[in-house]
């Protein structure tokens, strides 16, 4: 949708642009590549100065050993052989990967049920809309960080409430087997972004498909796989790659939760938060360029994957666009 | 699925009064669900507010009530917490980690309004060769983790011996890096009617005339969302002061809440509270006056193009 609709629309505006006036087609042409990169120049420029080079950069580090003092030497794979080997890069590889896998989808089916309740023409619609969206903004936030942490602490808030439950005591923050619950909580907290993009997509759902599969006698299971899934199936894909992308990147809750240490027993070592220490409290730059290229190559790889498998479950219909 | 079965069975003289009871009978379902969903939504609200209001009811309460204490009420309500965070951190005011942040955040709107706009124009209305290609590498920077670009970075402005200054975080800023604007300012202006340009353009405009007096006028809106988010970004941006702010006058507010959170003891956990709520302020008060802007920017950035 986005990227496939854009590069498309690009590919047409050039067209429309052509038929001008054959004399001053060339002058405006050569006006026009200038003009072009005088406007691109911001962009351009961060981007050979902030991404281009510095990518390149971080993969000739990866294959050194460099703390920023003495200069970089070069030492061929020797940092991947020593993440390969490093239990704590496994351990951070592993909270990562729970928490994509797991997070994610309980994150998106949490949106999507929720947007499809809202979508049911309720009162007060754009009130519950903006409340449900709030957390969003904050989540990421180093405040909500230490609310979260004060909230599931050993006879906190989250704490006491489970004990009303019939739960063992103990905090969730410093159990090693709960520290995923209470960030994968935080992660559905923070349901609504998606949720106002799925809202959007049910939104142009026409109406008549779900009147006509009612006269057909299809029930809600069969509307929502028939109907729902499909028609909803570029925003899903759009949803599902940014969520996914932005679930590899957490860090600052994860650090302050755990005091920048990853603890306890490396169980919120989340793989951002092992690449800083690496870098930034270690000085082992180049290890921690390897750790990057890593994660770039994993988060490359499933990025192609959604594309590729996309083509087989994402329906595109005409007039979307 | 139910309807069918029931007509086949019921006598031809009665049809017309069955379909009436299956009609009340299904507006009554509908009623019944339209209340049940109502109860779900109320009971939704109360659990996605819930951590704010435990926050800001901690924050008024003394530290001793925060922790093994179900209430949200207390009758020892007070303002002390905001008072200890309003005191400061190590002998800086809590003033100077506010203007740090209003700082680094006013002067990221202003970077990302005037990179992402002039970018914009340049991918969207004017033509050029390698254009598609320019453009293709931006979405690229879209999905790349920035991750991998901090360290490179980290030592290029360490060399140039810009560690300790506001440069590196707002150099992004100013250079279009963050392509997410780039991206929403496109999709704004090829919205916008071709004829526009080229009237002006007949009229022997030239793109800087396009671009300043007929599209940024009309890109409003894209502009207005994405000063909104560049605001909140910035002000809750804790990996980018953590790595270059050294100094703890030079701090915004979320690394001081940390040195805050570090140097406090348990026990005090209302000042903490009162010093989260003071962190998010600007942004909950953002939020209130703009949420059309920015719950409308986030639905449509996932529909258009």
């Amino acid at each position: 949708m986005t990227l496939d609709g854009s590069a498309a629309e690009a590919g047409t505006a050039r067209g429309t642009d052509a038929p001008s006036p054959a004399r001053g087609r060339k002058a405006s042409r050569r006006g026009d590549v200038r003009a072009g990169y005088a406007f691109l120049s911001p962009w351009l420029l961060g981007f050979v100065a902030l991404t281009a080079f510095p990518m390149v950069a971080s993969l000739y580090l990866a294959f050194t050993d460099y703390d920023l003092f003495r200069p970089p030497s070069w030492v061929g794979l020797e940092n991947f052989v020593d993440l390969f080997h490093d239990p704590r890069f496994w351990a951070s590889a592993k909270v990562t990967a729970i928490y994509v896998v797991v997070g994610t989808p309980i994150k998106l089916a949490a949106a999507l049920a929720v947007a499809m309740l809202l979508n049911m023409k309720h009162r007060g619609q754009g009130a519950y809309r903006s409340i449900f969206y709030a957390p969003s903004l904050i989540g990421a936030s180093v405040s909500i960080a230490i609310v979260w942490k004060a909230m599931f602490i050993d006879d906190g808030i989250v704490d006491r409430i489970a004990q009303f439950f019939g739960a063992e005591p103990g905090g969730w923050v410093g159990d090693p087997s709960k520290t995923m619950p209470m960030f994968v909580l935080l992660a559905v907290w923070t349901f609504g972004a998606p949720m106002v993009i799925f809202l959007a997509g049910l939104k142009q759902v026409p109406t008549e498909l779900y009147e006509a599969a009612a006269v057909d006698g299809a029930g809600p299971v069969r509307k929502f796989f028939r109907i729902t899934i499909p028609m909803l199936s570029p925003v899903l894909f759009f949803n599902l790659l940014l969520e996914t992308i932005g679930a590899f990147q957490v860090f600052a809750s994860a650090f302050i939760i755990s005091g920048g240490t990853g603890g306890p027993a490396d169980s919120t070592l989340f793989y951002t938060l092992y690449l800083y220490i690496k870098g930034f409290t270690q000085f082992d730059m180049g290890y921690a360029s390897a750790m990057a290229w890593v994660l770039v190559v994993v988060v490359g790889v499933i990025t192609a994957i959604l594309f590729k498998t996309s083509n087989a479950w994402v329906h595109y219909s005409g007039d979307n666009r | 699925m139910t309807t069918p079965a029931t007509t086949t069975q019921a006598p031809p003289g009665q049809v017309p009064g069955r379909a009436g009871a299956l009609r009340a009978a299904a507006r009554r379902r509908k009623g019944a669900r339209s209340a049940g969903s109502h109860l779900l939504l109320i009971a939704l609200t109360v659990v996605v507010l819930y951590p704010a209001v435990w926050m800001l009811s901690s924050a008024l309460k003394p530290s001793s009530e925060i922790i093994g204490n179900v209430s949200l009420w207390s009758d020892r309500f007070s303002l002390d917490n905001f008072a200890t965070a309003l005191s400061g951190i190590g002998g800086v005011s809590f003033w100077t980690f506010f203007a740090n942040s209003m700082i680094l955040a006013v002067l990221s709107v202003v970077g990302v309004t005037l990179s992402a706009s002039v970018s914009a124009y340049a991918f969207a209305r004017i033509s050029f060769p390698g254009r598609n290609v320019y453009f293709a590498i931006m979405i690229g920077t879209l999905l790349l983790p920035f991750h991998v670009v901090i360290i490179p970075q980290y030592i290029m402005f360490n060399e140039l011996g810009l560690v300790n200054t506001f440069i590196p975080l707002l150099a992004g800023k100013f250079l279009a890096a963050e392509a997410f604007f780039v991206f929403l300012m496109v999709q704004f202006m090829r919205n916008l009617p071709r004829e526009l340009d080229e009237a002006a353009r007949i009229d022997g405009c030239g793109h800087a005339r396009i671009f300043g007096s007929i599209m940024l006028p009309l890109m409003r809106p894209a502009i207005i969302t994405s000063s909104i988010f560049a605001f909140i970004w910035s002000w809750n941006d804790f990996l980018g002061p953590l790595l270059y702010l050294k100094k703890p006058d030079m701090y915004p507010l979320p690394i001081a809440l940390r040195l805050y959170v570090d140097q406090t003891s348990v026990s005090d956990y209302g000042a903490q509270m009162a010093m989260a709520v003071l962190a998010l302020l600007p942004v909950m008060i953002f939020f209130i006056l703009f949420q059309r802007y920015i719950v409308d920017g986030v639905a449509t950035q996932g529909l258009k193009g």
